[in-house]
C-alpha cells in the first residue's frame, strides 16, 4: 500500500491493465487519458513533466512524483559497540570466575615481556596465572612465557595492529583459565591503537620504558588516558641517561590526572615489590567480588 | 591504522540495520567523531572507501561530524573546551581535567533507499 496517500499498487490500471509498480529509468510511459470505467479513479496535481512518472521501488510503493526513494535511518551506535559487547561478555566471564585480568600496553621494546616473565618469577606459584601474547607475527614471546612453567598462548594478529575482544574471548577459551587466577595480556608493541579497545580486563596498564621520551604521555595521550597504573621501566639505567623521570610522570598526570605510578626496572628488582602488592591486590579484590556474586 | 576495524565496524552496523530496516543501498553514512576520539578523519575516509567495496554501501558519501572536545575542570568547576587530551584548562591552567565529551566515535545516521 502506498504511504503518501493509501492507495494499493496493484490498483493502478492504465488502460485497463495493471501496471508494474516499478519501471526502469529512462524508459518512457505510454499515456493514456483514464476511461470512465477505470478502476483507479484518484488524481495527483500534477506539477512535474509526463516524461516519465516514478512509481518508486520501496517496499512501501510509495509513488508521490517527485519524491525520492531515499530515507534517513538513525543508528546511533558506536563504531566499537561490536568490540565492546565482545569485551563485556569477557569481563562478565572473569567476574564470575574471580579472574583479575591486566592489559599490558606499551610501544614496542618497552622490556614489557622481561617484566612479565621477572613477575612471573618472583610470584613464585604464589598466583595461578596465565599468560595471551599478542603480536604481529612469531610465537617467540609466549615461548619465553612458557619457560618460566605458566601457560601461554600466542595471538598473532597478522596485519592486525592490536588485540580485539574477541580474539582474547577465543583465546581465554582456549588457554581454559583457573578460577581466581591473574590473566596477563601483553598486547601488540602499539602506543596507538590498542587503547580504544577494550578487551574486557580489569585495568591498562602502560609500560614506560627510560629510554624512551619523557614526552610519550604527550605524544600518544590516548593510551596513557586509558591506563589506570604506569610502569616506569628500566629505571636502572637512569643514571646513564638525561632522562627526567618526575617530567616523565608529570608528563602522564597532566593526560591522566589519576594515573598511578611504579618505577620498577626487571634487572635490578626496583618497584617489583609495589607492582607485586598492586597485582596481589588486584586478584583479591577479584576473589571477593566473585564470593559476593 | 586502527581506522581499518573501525571503518570494518561501521559496515558491521550498517549490514545489520540492513536486516532489520530492510534496505539495500546506503547513499551517506554520517559519523560522529569527537575531537578527542583518537581516530583521524582522512584516514577513516581513506580506509571507509576501502571496506565498502562491493558492499551496500559502495559508492555512499561519507559525512563525518567533527564534536569538540569538553572537559570538565576540577579547580574551575566548570565546563570547558579542549582540543587536545594534554590541554591544560583554558582559563586557569590546571592540568586536572576530566574529559566529558568529545571522545565520542559513532554511527549517527544513514541515508538509504
Amino acid at each position: 500500500m502506498c504511504t503518501t496517500c493509501g492507495c494499493g499498487s496493484g490498483q493502478t490500471r492504465i488502460g485497463g491493465r495493471a501496471i508494474k509498480p516499478s519501471r526502469k529509468s529512462g524508459e518512457q510511459m505510454q499515456y493514456r487519458v483514464h476511461e470512465n470505467n477505470s478502476a483507479h479513479t484518484h488524481e495527483h496535481e500534477h506539477a512535474h513533466s509526463h516524461d516519465s512518472i516514478d512509481f518508486g521501488t520501496d517496499p512501501a510503493g510509495s509513488h508521490a512524483p517527485g519524491m525520492s526513494q531515499a530515507r534517513m535511518v538513525k543508528i546511533e551506535r558506536d563504531i566499537l559497540s561490536k568490540n565492546d559487547s565482545y569485551a563485556n561478555d569477557n569481563r562478565g566471564y572473569l567476574a564470575a570466575h574471580g579472574i583479575f585480568a591486566l592489559n599490558l600496553v606499551s610501544s614496542p621494546g618497552s622490556g614489557k615481556t622481561t617484566l612479565l616473565v621477572k613477575t612471573i618469577e618472583a610470584l613464585d606459584n604464589e598466583l595461578k596465572l596465565a599468560v595471551i601474547e599478542g603480536d604481529q607475527q612469531t610465537d617467540n614471546d609466549a615461548a619465553r612465557i612458557r619457560a618460566t612453567g605458566a601457560p601461554a598462548l600466542q595471538i598473532n594478529t597478522g596485519k592486525g595492529c592490536h588485540l580485539d575482544a574477541f580474539m582474547v574471548g577465543k583465546a581465554m577459551q582456549q588457554l581454559g583459565l583457573q578460577d581466581d587466577s591473574l590473566l596477563l595480556i601483553e598486547n601488540v608493541g602499539n602506543l596507538v591503537c590498542p587503547a580504544s579497545f577494550d578487551l574486557g580486563e580489569a585495568h591498562k596498564v602502560a609500560i614506560l620504558s627510560v629510554t624512551e621520551g619523557e614526552d610519550k604521555p604527550l605524544k600518544y595521550p590516548d593510551m596513557f588516558r586509558a591506563s589506570d597504573l604506569m610502569l616506569l621501566n628500566k629505571c636502572d639505567l637512569l643514571p646513564y641517561l638525561t632522562f627526567d623521570a618526575d617530567l616523565a610522570v608529570a608528563n602522564a598526570r597532566r593526560v591522566n590526572p589519576n594515573i598511578q605510578v611504579i618505577r620498577t626496572s626487571a634487572t635490578s628488582g626496583e618497584g617489583m615489590d609495589e607492582w607485586l602488592a598492586w597485582i596481589k591486590a588486584g586478584c583479591q579484590k577479584a576473589v571477593a567480588g566473585r564470593n559476593s556474586l | 591504522m586502527h581506522e581499518m576495524s573501525l571503518a570494518e565496524g561501521v559496515l558491521q552496523i550498517i549490514e545489520d540495520s540492513a536486516q532489520t530496516q530492510n534496505f539495500s543501498r546506503v547513499k551517506t553514512v554520517w559519523l560522529e567523531i569527537g575531537q578527542l576520539a583518537g581516530v583521524e578523519a582522512e584516514a577513516m575516509r581513506f580506509c571507509f572507501e576501502a571496506v565498502v567495496r562491493d558492499s551496500i554501501a559502495q559508492d555512499a558519501k561519507l559525512e563525518i561530524i567533527e564534536t569538540p572536545g569538553q572537559a570538565w575542570c576540577m579547580q574551575c568547576s566548570d565546563t570547558v573546551q579542549v582540543q587536545a587530551l594534554y590541554d591544560l584548562c583554558p582559563r586557569c591552567g590546571s592540568h586536572q581535567l576530566q574529559v566529558t565529551g568529545g571522545n565520542e566515535m559513532r554511527v549517527k545516521e544513514l541515508e538509504v533507499e
